[in-house]
């Protein structure tokens, strides 16, 4: 409160005094008035008179509404009741979208609990409105500060206890004990390294998929390899790595829990032809295509949803989430859109019976970026 | 304190007493109260508590709904775990719903479409949940308008305008981690973005991708990690803060609109017991059935229509829950190429900026808020009446500008669907949310600055020449003019409650000792932004301005004499000249 910079405080600059308050008279000089108050242009008519309801005075008003509110509460039963009736008569599981895409007993059960609980509320609050003593009354209010004879008592009170702990005098004590408490914190943090157990906090990881030289491509939902031929032009396949659809043919092990899932959720690709001419050749990348079949990741490098919504005429291939907008025949540069990076391009070759295959694993870390990522 | 007692009651309705209930022998009620009063003495808490007094107003009730539909979350939610099984385990779907029959997806997800089929009122507890988290939060949001356009929180209630803040906070966790929960293919889909903001996050942030996802994204324990922090973590907290702000609302008793009789050293509304109790308590149910309602019949989050998380797979239109929009907005507009490579490590400033800067900025700003106000005015009062948003021209203005900059992102964050209900270019929307992000906010801030002195002039036009009744008067001279009528006392004097606005000058200013005050750096700031916040203000007329005005209207009154009634078609209405033996009308 004793702050020097304070233009509008009581024209005696003494605090507020607390906890005790009497009734305002407009224009009193009262210290506690705030100093404006106290020119008011026009002054305080005070609180208008009170004014009685017709449910006062009026008998008859008054057995209207408290049949009224009677009549609300039981209709509230009624519909708790009709509730419980909905719940045994409707069936749910099958019957999910008898009404407007809504289950019968969804819908009867919302309604009847919704009609019986909002007639208590308007019940209770139209006896209130109507039939309790509608009287406002006045309360004085009270400075939230403590009174300052409280203050200093508490002053005094926690010197007297530092000064009988004595830490204050006793730098070595204070130090080494704060520094103990504050060295709990490493069992605190490291505790939580196994979060991510053992080799899973490998962040290494991130620079490598499930893909490697000679993996067919493969359709994303049934599995099956990719004739080179068969690809039409201007299709967009969504494809994935054939380890994740091991077969006794195929020979690759079985993929279960969390590792599916990391494995599914790089490894997914997209694939599309167009004519060879269109693609403008990327350094180094002129042999990662086939005839005009280029592969790119179908991870967004923003924050990586998979993208899917492809342009054939122009060759664009946009990202639902934020729409980032990648040009295929470019080396999937970013044309639109917040991501930074383009999409990383898996390259391509076909095998001896003509099916598509990845000549080696992405070359760069598939997804979202991350501080690490140049360093792998 | 209170006056009530004092009061003439013969009036009131038979079946309500006022005087206290008790009988010439106590009844097993105050026994029972004896009894507790004896282990607990609570009675000398209760004595002042029970009869508490609350203002009524309807912009009081926002803050209430938000309690309210708190209370119906938690109700709800703890159906929901009943049946809830919080696990990435793989499972077959095997349960009523014939399209994902038989279809692999994880326990979670399997779960959510059990309650949803398969559990009577499941599906009902389940869209209330929904439903009501969408209007605590919508709730929450308003409330803090509230607040902020009267300037409720200025000091004594800036602490609790903190706590509301992080409850707004705490709030918007738990719903993006509520909605996760289901594992469908949107949830999922949000998941991933939120991997991606980790990740972006400069150095640890790889390593805090890692440890939430038990290892490389998504792994098997995100589900059932963001459950224990939805269903216990945070909840908990909020109940504590909830129970926080309650209490202090109790501590410092409620602001009130200034009016006839009612200042800043009282308080003048109906007692907790019972109006005040009854009321709250009546629109408890309301909001609960109203959310019932909701549940019952307006479908939200069909996670069947999804199916089940794959991260393969995406939706067109993804989108987070709409108070999670505006940083998704900001993300969406931001440029390409947004990003450096320093020292052979990225920085992802195009995920930085929208989603780790902005927000916990714009939270700073919103917490700081009263703390910066009451540095420039240099206003150290307690304040417990409101303010009308026209009298804090600057502050309205700043609050407009803060919505228009949510607003604009939030909209951003659907530029994909504006894109396709008006058929344009979402490029071409971009761009321009590009620039308005930055001009809007300045422009809506101008706009309601302009707007709220312009209202301030009105307030004294009407202070000091009445109302226009729109009855034109013609002069024996042939004159013509518009009969002005004063508008009555009490809205008069409503009008004047307010304080004069007092520029900071800093420049030789003194302190109550009448020594020159140190002219920093610090002062001359706070003066410029005094007087940027304040110069332009009208303030309220004076005594004498007031009286020249009533003079110079009895003048022109004796010009259109006879007039001895009130004026033809203002009989009726607020305004007219009433008559002293009138019975007087009810306010509201």
């Amino acid at each position: 409160m004793n702050d020097d910079n304070r233009p509008m405080n009581a024209p005696d600059g003494t605090p507020l005094p607390h906890g005790q308050n009497e009734p305002s008279e407009a224009g009193s000089p009262d210290s506690h008035v705030p100093a404006h108050r106290q020119a008011e242009p026009i002054a305080d008519p005070g609180l208008p008179e009170h004014t009685w309801r017709p449910t006062d005075i009026d008998p008859l008003a008054e057995k209207r509404a408290e049949r009224q509110v009677a009549a609300m509460f039981v209709a509230a039963m009624i519909s708790a009741v009709l509730f419980v009736v909905a719940y045994f008569t409707l069936e749910v599981g099958d019957n999910w979208d008898t009404f407007a895409g809504m289950g019968a007993s969804t819908m009867a059960l919302g309604v009847t609990l919704g009609v019986s609980l909002l007639l208590i509320g308007i019940g209770i609050i139209h006896l209130a409105r109507k039939l309790m003593a509608d009287v406002e009354i006045v309360e004085m209010r009270h400075a939230a500060a403590s009174p300052p004879e409280d203050r200093e008592a508490t002053v005094q009170a926690l010197n007297d206890g530092l000064d009988e702990a004595g830490i204050g005098r006793r730098p070595l004590v204070r130090n080494t004990m704060l520094g103990a408490v504050g060295v709990l914190g490493l069992p605190a943090v490291v505790l939580l390294r196994d979060l991510a157990p053992g080799d899973e906090l490998d962040i290494d990881k991130l620079a490598h998929t499930i893909w490697e030289p000679g993996m067919r491509l493969v359709r994303d939902v049934v599995g099956t390899p990719i004739l080179a031929s068969e690809v039409e032009m201007g299709d967009l396949i969504n494809a994935a790595p054939e380890a994740l659809f091991p077969t006794e043919e195929n020979g690759y092990e079985e993929l279960h829990g969390a590792q599916l899932q990391v494995d599914k959720a790089k490894g997914a690709i997209i694939i599309v032809r167009m004519n060879p001419d269109d693609i403008v050749p990327a350094k180094g990348r002129e042999k990662w295509t086939v005839d005009g079949i280029i592969c790119y990741s179908k991870i967004c490098t923003h924050v990586g949803c998979p993208i899917s919504l492809y342009e054939r005429t122009t060759h664009h291939v946009l990202c639902p989430c934020h729409q980032s907008t990648f040009d295929l025949a470019d080396h999937a540069k970013v044309v639109f859109g917040p991501a930074a990076r383009p999409l990383p391009q898996l390259p391509l070759a076909v095998d001896d019976e003509g099916y598509l295959v990845a000549q080696s694993d992405f070359t760069e870390p598939i997804g979202a970026s991350y501080w690490e990522r140049e360093k792998q | 304190m209170s006056t009530d007692s004092r009061l003439d009651t013969s009036k009131v309705a038979t079946s309500n007493r006022t005087d206290a209930a008790t009988a010439s022998k106590p009844g097993p009620g105050a026994s029972l109260a004896t009894w507790a009063d004896d282990r607990l003495g609570l009675a000398t808490a209760m004595k002042k508590n029970l009869r508490k007094v609350f203002p009524d107003h309807w912009s009081f009730m926002l803050g209430e709904i938000a309690l309210w539909s708190f209370v119906v979350l938690l109700l709800t939610g703890v159906f929901l775990t009943l049946w809830f099984n919080p696990s990435m385990g793989h499972v077959t779907y095997e349960g009523s719903y014939d399209q994902l029959r038989g279809i692999g997806m994880s326990e979670s997800m399997a779960s959510t479409l059990n309650i949803s089929f398969d559990v009577r009122g499941g599906l009902l507890m389940r869209q209330m949940h929904h439903w009501a988290a969408m209007i605590f939060i919508a709730s929450m949001m308003v409330h803090l308008l509230r607040v902020a356009f009267t300037g409720a929180y200025r000091k004594p209630r800036e602490l609790n305008w903190v706590i509301g803040c992080i409850l707004l906070l705490l709030g918007t966790l738990e719903g993006f981690t509520g909605y996760s929960l289901p594992d469908d293919l949107l949830s999922g889909t949000g998941v991933r973005a939120a991997d991606g903001f980790l990740k972006a996050t400069p150095v640890a942030g790889t390593y805090m991708s890692f440890l939430l996802f038990g290892g490389e994204f998504p792994g098997e324990s995100i589900i059932p990690r963001l459950y224990i922090v939805h269903v216990l973590l945070i909840p908990g907290i909020l109940l504590a803060l909830i129970a926080a702000h309650m209490l202090l609302l109790v501590y410092h008793k409620h602001t009130q609109w200034p009016g006839p009789g009612r200042t800043e050293q009282n308080v003048v509304g109906y007692p907790m017991l019972p109006v005040y109790a009854a009321k709250a308590g009546g629109f408890f149910f309301m909001v609960f059935g109203v959310i019932a309602l909701m549940g019952g019949l307006m479908s939200i989050n069909p996670v069947w229509k999804f199916g089940p998380y794959d991260p393969t797979k995406v939706t067109a239109g993804s989108q987070p829950d709409w108070y999670m929009g505006w940083p998704d907005g900001l993300l969406r507009i931001m440029p390409s190429h947004m990003e450096t490579v320093l020292f052979g490590y990225t920085i992802s400033w195009n995920v930085l900026i929208p989603i780790l800067l902005v927000p916990p900025l714009m939270l700073t700003v919103l917490i700081l808020l009263p703390f910066l106000e009451g540095w420039v005015t240099g206003d150290k009062r307690d304040h417990h009446l409101l303010q009308r948003p026209r009298n804090a021209p600057t502050r309205t203005a700043v609050m407009v500008a803060l919505m228009t900059f949510y607003g604009l992102a939030w909209a951003a964050g659907g530029n994909d669907i504006i894109a396709i209900k008006l058929h344009a270019s979402i490029n071409q929307i971009t761009y321009f949310m590009r620039v308005a992000i930055f001009l809007g906010p300045l422009l809506a801030f101008w706009i309601t600055r302009r707007w709220c002195i312009s209202l301030q002039r009105h307030d004294n036009e009407k202070l000091l020449h009445g109302y226009e009744t729109g009855i034109i008067t013609r002069s024996p001279e042939g004159q013509y003019a518009e009969r002005h009528l004063p508008i009555n006392p009490k809205a008069a004097y409503t009008l004047t409650a307010r304080d004069r606005d007092e520029v900071f000058t800093g420049a030789g200013d003194t302190d109550a000792a009448g020594v020159a005050a140190p002219n920093s750096r610090s002062e001359r700031l706070r003066a410029r932004l005094s007087r940027w916040m304040y110069s332009h203000n009208v303030q309220k007329p004076t005594a004498a301005e007031l009286e020249e005005a009533h003079h110079h209207a009895e003048h022109e009154a004796e010009l259109t004499a006879g007039l001895d009634h009130p004026v033809d078609g203002h009989q009726f209405d607020d305004h007219r000249l009433r008559d002293t033996d009138d019975v007087p009308l009810r306010d509201h």
